[in-house]
């Protein structure tokens, strides 16, 4: 049976949510996004990108890379970084969301144990990933 | 509050609810939801958090403390939970209490037992397979699919976001206590003090009242302590990882263990 095998479109929605949950609108002043550029595909690998997230820390675009459906890859395509803070977010912050969709997705798991979270901690939790995607 | 409700290609649904301070998810055959027993499972954990909630001046539990009742003025779950808190307080020396901080509050066991209760209305009501998770401790009914263990991973507290192992839990509940997102959160009840020594500590076993009161009880203990304590209990297996990463894990543990995760 499929389970925790994520839908494209629940993965990059999922990411969105995870992101933006403190949404705010970003202020020009912190426009500061830096694309960075796609890095190359292997044979049978396409993508697809994410709309740009407005978050809390700056705007945040994502992009995806499939093989057959099969997420693969997860790319920045834009991240803040207009201050030390919103670096140190992005250091600390993207590889984990990116390793929390791909580690659910490699041990095709059901559910999630961990210490309690509490209602807010729950939107960042791969349980809610879990919850929205599965 | 209803946060989300997920149809899902496979003929199960997701729902997650916010209730008791966390959410509590479910996956549960669409007949749960067609029967009303989702709806029932979910009203009966807003009925227990309405009762048992210390946060709330009007809960039976809050009365308690206050002496403004007794327990025979309370609803019968009340003695039921009391009874289970004392008796798990003296098999684990005390270290599990209905009491921390010497005010009544039954918390550390009222969450296990309630979502395990949740389950237990699913399956009476016909539903052969579902995962009822509260807020990182869940009870398992049946397996994803018929002879197949539902895949439950354990978050790895270094690593947030991701897994230190998963576990396959078929017909059974997983609870984990650890250092929560608000830092430390469990105290020595002898000392009253944060316990230190652990990471996070899990235990399965049949039963997530008992697991999730057993896993509080352990980290609690701190790591030698909890290692002897575990390895003891009748019916249940603990896994643990220690500051620095360390794992150990009780002798009947590895059945338990997935081989083929791939964190």
């Amino acid at each position: 049976m499929r389970r925790v095998i994520l839908t494209v479109a629940a993965t990059v929605a999922g990411l969105v949510a995870l992101l933006s949950f403190k949404t705010h609108s970003s202020s020009p002043e912190r426009a500061g996004a830096a694309p960075s550029p796609s890095p190359a595909l292997l044979p049978g690998e396409h993508t697809i990108d994410g709309n740009v997230a407005n978050t809390v820390y700056g705007p945040v675009q994502i992009q995806v890379v499939l093989a057959t459906s099969k997420i693969v890859k997860v790319n920045i395509l834009q991240q803040p970084e207009s201050t030390q803070m919103d670096v140190q977010i992005g250091q600390y912050a993207f590889p984990r969301l990116i390793g929390e969709t791909l580690s659910a997705q490699s041990a095709r798991i059901d559910t999630v144990s961990g210490a309690t979270y509490t209602s807010g901690g729950y939107i960042q939790s791969l349980q809610s990933a879990l919850d929205n995607g599965g | 509050m209803s946060v989300l409700t997920v149809p899902r290609v496979d003929a199960r649904i997701r729902h997650a609810e916010q209730v008791m301070g966390t959410v509590v998810s479910f996956d549960v055959p669409v007949s749960a939801k067609a029967n009303g027993s989702l709806d029932s499972a979910v009203r009966w954990l807003h009925w227990a958090d309405r009762v048992f909630s210390p946060y709330r001046p009007d809960s039976d539990v809050s009365l308690l403390a206050a002496a403004e009742v007794t327990v025979d003025g309370c609803a019968p779950e009340v003695a039921e939970v009391v009874a289970a808190c004392a008796s798990i307080r003296d098999l684990s020396g005390g270290y599990f209490t209905a009491a921390p901080g010497g005010r009544f509050d039954p918390s550390g066991y009222v969450k296990g037992w309630a979502v395990q209760r949740a389950a237990d209305l699913l399956s009476a009501a016909g539903s052969a397979a579902h995962v009822v998770n509260g807020g990182g401790d869940a009870q398992c009914a049946g397996g994803r699919a018929p002879g197949e263990p539902w895949r439950v991973g354990i978050a790895d507290p270094s690593r947030p976001g991701r897994l230190a192992l998963v576990v396959a839990a078929l017909d059974c509940a997983v609870a984990t206590s650890g250092v929560a997102e608000r830092g430390p959160h469990i105290l020595d009840p002898h000392t009253g003090r944060p316990a230190a020594g652990l990471a996070s500590l899990t235990v399965v076993g049949p039963s997530l009242a008992l697991a999730d009161a057993y896993a509080t009880a352990a980290f609690a203990m701190g790591p030698a302590l909890a290692r002897e304590w575990t390895a003891s209990l009748d019916g249940y297996e603990a896994f643990a990882i220690t500051p620095d990463a360390q794992t150990w894990h009780t002798p009947g543990f590895g059945r338990y263990v997935c081989a083929d995760a791939g964190s």
